[in-house]
Order: C-alpha cells, then structure tokens, then sequence
C-alpha cells in the first residue's frame, strides 16, 4: 500500500564496487535475489530496484551494512 | 542571425558533411563560409530542437534537449570520436575528411552550454589531423575558445561516456558508476555534454542552413542524413552518407553494390547490435521507429554483412568472445557472465554442445547480465546474443546433428569450415 | 581507591583485548561473505562492528582507570606519544601506538560513507597490526603472566586469530570463489 505522499525510493547499485557479498540479499529478499556468482539480482527486472515504504529500514540497514559501501538509496520526488 | 534568415539554396543536398571536398580550412571556409553567431541563450538548442536531430553515436538522443540540460555554470563540452567499435569507421573518416565541421559544431555546442573549457576526444590516428586543423585554425587567427585534444584508448568501452569523462579527468577510460546523468554531473561534477562527432559536424551545418534544410531530406520522424559505415561480405564497403530510414535492402545493394542473394544475414548496429535475416531487410528501415519492431537499433550506423557461405554461430561467437576480452573488468556479472556466453557460444558453434540444452542456458545468462553492470556493455552482448540465437535457430539445430547451413547453401559450394578461422 | 582503579585498569584491559579478538575474528568472516554460526551475513558485520566499538569502549576505560591510578604513574601524553611512560616505558609505548591505531580505525570506520571505500579499506587493513601490538602489551604491561586465567584468555585470543588467518588465506575463503572466473583475460 502506498500513501500519495510517500517518497518513492529505489536502490542504486554501484556494480563497480560491488563483490557479492550478500548482504543486502538478505535484508530485502523480495526485491534482490542472487546470481551464480553471488551478485544482487533486482526482481522486479529493474536498473535500480523500487524500495517499498514497508522495506525501508531494512534497505537502510543494507546501505549502511555493505562492506563495500556499494550501496545508495535515492529518492525521487 | 537570425533563424530565418537562412540561404537553404546554397544548403549542400548531395553528400553533405564532406561538401567542402576536402579537410583544408581552406576548403571548409570556401564551402561554408564562417561560422555563425547564436548570441541569444537557448537559440541553438531551439534550433536543433526544430531541425529534430538526434545523437549520432548509437543512443539516439535528441541533441537539443541534451544541450538545454547540460547548461549551467563550469560547464563542459566534449566531441566524442573515440569510435571503440571495430566495424564502424564514419568516426575517423570524419575526423580525417572534414574535421573543421567538427570543429565549428564543438564550438558552437560549447558556447550554447556556457562551456570554458572544450575537449575533442580521438583515437591515436586521428590526433595528427585535429592538430593540423586546430593549428590551421589558429594561424588563420580565429579567435574561438582553445580545444583540448585527448587521447582515447583503442578499446572497445572508450567511448562510453562515463569513460570518457573519467579519461577526460585524467584516469582511465573506464566506465564509471553514475548517480545523475553526465550532462548534469560529469568531468569534476560540472554540467558535461558528451557529443559523438557526426553529431557535432550536423550542428555545425544546421547552424548554418537551418532546421528546414536539415529536414528535407531523411525519415520525417529522425530526419537528416547519417554516416553509414558497410562492412563484412559487400563489395563496397566504406563509409556513406545516406539520409536516414533509407531501407536496408537498398542500403546493400545499392551503396554496398552487393546481391543479396549472396548474404546469409546482417548485423545492424555493431556488435551490440541485431542479426536480421535476409527476408526482412526490405522492411527495415535504418531509423529508430522502423528497428524497433525488430528490438533493435540503427546504432552508430553500422552495417555488416555476412556472406552466405559463413557460418552465422561461428561469427556470433567470434565477437561474444572480443566482447568479453573488452570487458572493463570492474562489475560482477559482465566479468563472470560475458566468458560465459562466450564459452557456451562457441560450444555452440565450434564444438559437440546440446542444442536445446544450449540455447536455453545462453538466453538465462543473457537474462541475468542484462541491465547489471555500471555501463551497457552487458546490455549490448545480451541483445547481440538473443538476436544470433534467433536469426540462427534453425542453424542450432543443425549443429546438433553435425550439420551447418554455411555447408547446405553455400553459393560457389566450398567447404568454409576447412578454412581457417580468426 | 587506588587498588580498585589498578584492578579495574586490568580487568577492562583484558576484556578490551577478548573483544577485540572477537571483532578481528568476525571482520575475517565479514570478508568471507558467508554466514556464520547462525548468524546471517549482515548480522556478521553487525556483531563485527558492535564488538569493535564494545572493545573500544572498554579501551577508553581501560585508559580512564590508569589515569586515575597514582600506581600507574600514567599522564594523558602517554596516551597518545608512545614509549614517554614512566612505568616499563616500551610495553606502554606498545598500548599507546595499539590505541593511536584504534583511534584511527575508529574514526575512518564511523565516517567511512563519507570517505569512500578505498580510503576507509587502506586505514582498515591497519588492524591487522593492531591486534598484535595489543596482545604484545597486554603480554607485557598486563601484570598477570604467571596468572593461569591471563594466560588462558591469552591463549585463546590467539588461537581464535591465528585460525582466523589461517582461514582467510584459504584459496576458498570468499563463498564464491570457486563459482567465479579465476583469471582476467
């Protein structure tokens, strides 16, 4: 469910750092799944995969835990 | 000047960039005289708006609206002729043949965004020739802003844009992981505008010839005239300046002077481009509306014929296997799923691999690169690989049983796979 | 008085050194992206973390303790400039450095967004000398060496980073390393 007001948020992945770590997999398993390799697989088949309000701590958590800093949550207006 | 005060009489209508007949300041000043003065901010962007030119460098996008964006203070202009891809050659010939209308183009685009600093970005062998036009330009005493000319590696990702602006920086030219577009945060997160140089050579006559010069000719919907480069199994190949949403058939046949009879497909677009079988190649036309009915693009203009005695698979594999060795090497999936495909493909074509079993896996791994990597290499390879696997389906098959259709329909009737292949 | 902060310098001192172990051990397994003892992977980097900053806290008040100790005959130069003490000057000295390192470690970690990941990666491999300076202190300021309890603890600290090591030298570590392609063309 989503409010009028809600910002829309979408996690961008910045492939050039990112080592498959899995971190971020875990916190947000409806949005990423996971390749042969072990890199994020956005589900919903986008660039930068839609945040729900609901996952929001958690895609927080994933920015703040990566290990390689890989991750930045962007908000549009 | 103003906009419609323009002499489209004495607008060039056949072979118009390289009208001035040769790469002289001489010659380009006695064909087009100087350039012109847009004193009012946004005039040229309007224009070009109005003229509906699209970027020349594969993405198609509209070259005024990108202009309008990338204005804003410290703002930067680069002329793109790194041309990474091998089959395309309208870059250099350009650059060798009429670089003063590139010139007058990254003048004029640099003025229009408020640019200081202006960049021209070229491979090896062009660098001679930019020189020797800048330093005509300065010995003839024409006061423009100074172009700095940097020199683009011969890889196949040079010319992507985040390369260019990191290589323009003074790092290498590797794709670089972008939170905003480049023409609002670019070299040194000023406002950049990355132009390919046919782009900038068609602003430098738009500017002089006006909007509806520039249409009258082309496709109503991309108008203007393209640089073609024709390569692979035509008997004229080179480099063309045909007007865009010219039917590929025609194309071949006529620019490329080649039967088709003798063709066993084309790839339109370079190698992030799309296979086409024969049949189809009167119906598509080289413009952006007219490709994507087929999921595909015109690109930067290349056209590339395979012969009818050539195996299509072997080829696609051949270039899957360059187009994972010009990985930049810096994201996951491309540096894992690129060897991948390759090695399927060439499976596929060289080897004993299952066909179905094959072909399913391919287009999985295709699948999972697509749209995961901080440049569209992976993109490319993907959609260059679904369109082998389907314009060379029934070829699959055939390799299944030993088989190949290079043998079945060869023309003169020898046996291409006991030549030996690069 | 004196007593209690002498013996409150030591105790904080060796849990400081157990928790550091903890966090070095932990940020192994951060690097081996795979989850550890049932714990999922962020929560490895979670625990990590918090270990490190319990640990750091613990130094603060290992530092506070001895200060506040006319025993220790520690002033507040000596906690930052090593080998200026007083009381064996060179095992101190070794402290000082492990707590200027710590320092750093910290502070790069706390504002690593804001720094980038090289700059925060580069500061962070300096751990891997924190750890054993810390130990060679607690080794040689700690006064308990002929204590069975000290030694034990010390025991397994190393133990517990010494396996750590000989784990992230593996060919294996990471969880994907064999799925990934081995060479760049």
């Amino acid at each position: 469910m989503t409010t009028r007001t809600a910002p829309h948020m979408r996690l961008h992945i910045n492939w050039t750092q990112c080592d498959g770590r899995g971190l971020c997999t875990e916190l947000l398993p409806g949005i990423l799944g996971r390749d042969d390799w072990g890199y994020p697989v956005p589900l919903d088949h986008t660039h930068e995969p839609h945040i729900p309000a609901g996952c929001a701590a958690e895609a927080a958590a994933a920015v703040r835990l990566c290990p390689r800093l890989a991750l930045t949550l962007m908000t549009a207006p | 000047m103003t906009v419609d005060a323009f002499p489209e009489e004495s607008g060039p209508q056949q072979g118009r960039l390289f009208a001035a007949g040769g790469p002289s300041l001489a010659e380009h000043h006695g064909r087009f005289g100087s350039l012109p003065e847009f004193r009012r901010p946004g005039a040229l962007a309007a224009l070009l708006d109005e003229a509906g030119l699209v970027g020349r460098g594969g993405a198609g996008f509209p070259t005024g609206r990108k202009i309008s964006t990338a204005t804003g203070r410290g703002a930067i202009a680069i002329g793109n002729g790194a041309e990474g891809e091998p089959e395309s050659r309208k870059d250099a010939t350009l650059l060798a043949q009429a670089p003063h209308l590139v010139l007058d183009g990254l003048i004029l685009a640099g003025e229009a965004i408020g640019a200081r600093e202006l960049y021209l970005y070229v491979p090896t062998r062009a660098l001679a020739t930019v020189r020797a036009a800048l330093d005509e330009r300065h010995d003839a005493r024409w006061h423009r802003p100074h172009v700095n000319v940097i020199e683009a590696p011969d890889t196949f990702v040079a010319g992507e844009k985040s390369a260019v602006v990191s290589r323009v920086e003074g790092g290498p030219a590797l794709p670089r992981d972008q939170l905003a577009s480049t023409a609002v945060s670019g070299v040194r997160g000023r406002p950049t505008l990355v132009q390919n140089v046919e782009t900038l050579a068609h602003i430098g006559l738009i500017a002089r010839y006006g909007p509806r010069w520039f249409r009258s000719v082309g496709d109503p919907s991309e108008p203007g005239t393209m640089l073609v480069t024709l390569s692979g199994a035509v008997r004229a190949g080179g480099v063309v300046e045909v007007p865009t949403g010219v039917s590929i058939a025609e194309l071949i046949s006529h620019d490329g002077g080649t039967d088709l009879r003798t063709l066993r497909s084309v790839l339109v677009g370079g190698y992030h481009g799309t296979w086409l079988t024969l049949a189809s190649l009167g119906d598509f036309h080289l413009c952006r509306p007219s490709m994507a009915r087929a999921g595909a693009s015109p690109g930067a203009g290349i056209v590339h014929a395979l012969a009818i005695g050539d195996c299509g698979l072997a080829r696609s594999a051949d270039i899957v296997t360059y187009l994972a060795e010009q990985s930049a090497g810096q994201c996951g999936p491309c540096i894992n799923g690129l060897p991948r495909l390759a090695q399927l493909l060439t499976e596929l074509a060289y080897g004993t691999a299952t066909a179905t079993g094959a072909a399913t896996e391919i287009r999985r791994i295709a699948d999972l690169v697509d749209g995961r990597g901080s440049c569209r290499h992976p993109d490319g390879t993907a959609r260059f690989v679904r369109s082998a696997l389907d314009v060379f389906a029934s070829d699959i098959l055939l390799h299944n049983d030993g088989q190949c259709e290079a043998l079945l329909t060869t023309v003169t009737g020898h046996d291409s796979r006991k030549e030996s292949r690069v | 008085m004196d007593q209690a902060m002498w013996a409150l310098g030591r105790g904080t001192g060796i849990t400081a050194l157990v928790l550091l172990t903890v966090s070095v051990a932990l940020g192994v397994a951060t690097r081996s992206g795979r989850p550890m003892l049932s714990l999922p992977r962020f929560a490895v980097a979670d625990v990590h973390r918090a270990a490190a900053l319990a640990g750091t806290i613990l130094v603060a008040l290992h530092v506070l303790s001895l200060l506040a100790d006319p025993y220790a005959q520690l002033r507040l130069v000596d906690n930052f400039v090593p080998f200026l003490g007083a009381y064996k000057p060179f095992w101190l000295g070794l402290g000082t450095l492990a707590f200027d390192v710590l320092l750093v470690v910290v502070v790069t970690s706390v504002l690593r967004h804001r720094i980038g990941v090289r700059l925060f990666r580069a500061v962070h491999w300096g751990t891997y000398a924190l750890w054993p300076i810390a130990l060679a202190h607690a080794l040689g300021n700690g006064t308990d060496p002929s204590h069975v309890w000290f030694l034990v603890v010390v025991t397994v600290c190393v133990f517990t980073v010494v396996a750590s090591v000989t784990w992230r030298l593996r060919a294996d570590f990471v969880e994907y390393a064999t799925a990934r392609i081995k060479e760049w063309p």
